[in-house]
């Protein structure tokens, strides 16, 4: 490969974003986005997950027959997610309960499978941590951009903070339609239109 | 040795496998003391939030040192003492309600069959916790409730006022009801529409208490829009709990005891002795 870290690394978040070039992982962008600190850990354990299951996958690719690659890969990816939702029963409890199944659900997450299939059978275990990580990166800044105007419009808070005063003197009325699945559609679709109105590579051929 | 011969693919796959779960064994291991810990607490947090006295500034161990836990005999409405415990085999120490509703020695059937949907066994034994008042009065009890919703068993509490009617609160600390729909049932504004219902019927003692569409009354909360069978899942155990098969005996106990008899454990432990 003559990608240097720099561009696996950058690549996924503006011109191959995961989420807004190839919409994968929309599932969990809609669910954990109604507040930016769930988004933030959310992002956090999916970057860990990819970053790690990529450069696993990649240090034994040679070994792994073919014909069960997928399992392979379904277990390791498995494993991971199981360490990191153990760990954040143990450490962060409260935030771990608000993501109920959706850590779990990382398992699922067709990011990671199709970092794990698509590049990490390829490439060395150090490119594909890099590129792990930069799918983590490229889906934690939509996930972040969504969760940020989600929480602000939907309760005038950030991070739980109230930012927008609101109630009967304050300055902003909360959109309950922003903290509703929907909404979190429109936002992405949003972002997708703006990086495609500057990069119009992205624009499928009609 | 070829890359896709049986051979190899027996040996990988039971490598990784090998691998994998001892990663996963050592971590659930390792990292269960203090899931544990966290659970405890998480529990303790939800009484006194349920109880509406939980102050976020102050540890929840000193806040939990104003309630009082009892193990009731939920069959006799009793206190356990030690006498029941000694034959019941019971090791008060470790006693797990949770535990105990899959132990045949320490559950019984739920009567009638049906009443707590999906669920055929109880504990015999289960937590209440009562609150006091400065002056020593019994402010409010709360009881642990459970039942089955849409796809989990949702487990919570339920704060009922003094006067052993009026409901002071409720809350759901655990279940895995859709988000947005049936996980609503953790929804502040959700449960402040409890505050305040009465419980029983006009006879006192029969649980009328009901998520309802359209809720009016003093009987009824709202139901969740879109999650109708959790909410009736929740109706059913709330029900269910204050009912004769749940603490509707121990209600009844702490009614002929009267209002300021809140420590009841003296009477009972008399009755224990008898009885057991």
């Amino acid at each position: 490969m003559a990608e240097s870290t720099k561009d696996i690394l950058t690549k996924p978040i503006f011109r191959e974003n995961p989420i807004a070039l190839q919409i994968l992982g929309i599932c969990s962008a809609l669910a954990v986005t109604t507040k930016l600190e769930t988004a933030l850990v959310m992002s956090i354990a999916v970057t860990m997950v990819t970053a790690l299951s990529s450069a696993a996958i990649a240090l034994i690719r040679n070994y792994i027959p073919n014909s069960i690659r997928i399992i392979v890969q379904m277990t390791v990816i498995a494993t991971l997610v199981i360490l990191v939702d153990q760990f954040l029963r143990a450490y962060f409890f409260s935030i771990s309960k608000q993501m109920s199944v959706f850590v779990g659900l990382i398992i699922t997450n067709c990011i990671v499978m199709g970092r794990a299939e698509g590049f990490a059978m390829k490439n060395d275990p150090a490119a594909s941590f890099w590129d792990g990580v930069g799918n983590g990166l490229g889906y934690s800044f939509i996930l972040l951009t969504v969760a940020t105007v989600r929480e602000l419009l939907g309760k005038g808070q950030l991070m739980g903070f109230q930012v927008l005063s609101t109630g009967d003197d304050g300055i902003y009325t909360p959109n309950g339609l922003m903290l509703l699945p929907p909404s979190a559609f429109f936002l992405i679709g949003c972002i997708i239109w703006t990086i495609r109105t500057f990069d119009r590579k992205q624009v499928e051929a009609e | 040795m070829q890359r896709d011969s049986n051979t190899q693919t027996m040996i990988v796959a039971a490598c990784l496998c090998l691998v994998c779960s001892v990663l996963v064994s050592t971590a659930a291991v390792v990292l269960r003391p203090t899931q544990q810990e966290n659970k405890t607490l998480d529990i303790q947090r939800n009484i006194l939030k349920v109880a509406g006295v939980f102050d976020e500034n102050k540890s929840v161990a000193s806040q939990f040192a104003a309630v009082k836990p009892q193990l009731i005999w939920l069959e006799k409405g009793t206190v356990v003492t030690a006498a029941d415990a000694k034959y019941e085999k019971l090791d008060l120490k470790t006693y797990d309600p949770r535990k105990a509703a899959k132990q045949p020695e320490f559950s019984d059937p739920v009567e009638p069959p049906g009443a707590l949907p999906q669920i055929s066994r109880r504990e015999r034994f289960a937590f209440v916790y009562q609150l006091k008042k400065e002056d020593g009065s019994l402010d409010q009890i709360i009881l642990p409730i459970y039942g089955k919703g849409l796809w989990s068993t949702l487990y919570g509490f339920l704060a009922i006022d003094a006067d052993l009617e009026t409901i002071r609160g409720i809350t759901f600390y655990e279940h895995g009801e859709t988000p947005g729909l049936g996980g609503e049932v953790d929804n502040p504004a959700w449960k402040a529409k409890w505050n305040g219902k009465k419980a029983f019927g006009s006879d006192g003692r029969t649980p009328v208490i009901a998520v309802a569409k359209g809720a009016s009354g003093d009987h009824q909360i709202d139901a969740l829009s879109g999650a109708t069978i959790t909410s009736n899942g929740v109706t059913d155990l709330v029900q269910y709990w204050l009912g004769p098969d749940g603490f509707g005996p121990y209600l009844a106990h702490l009614r002929a005891a009267g209002p300021q008899a809140a420590d009841s454990s003296q009477s009972t432990s008399n009755e224990g002795d008898t009885n057991g």
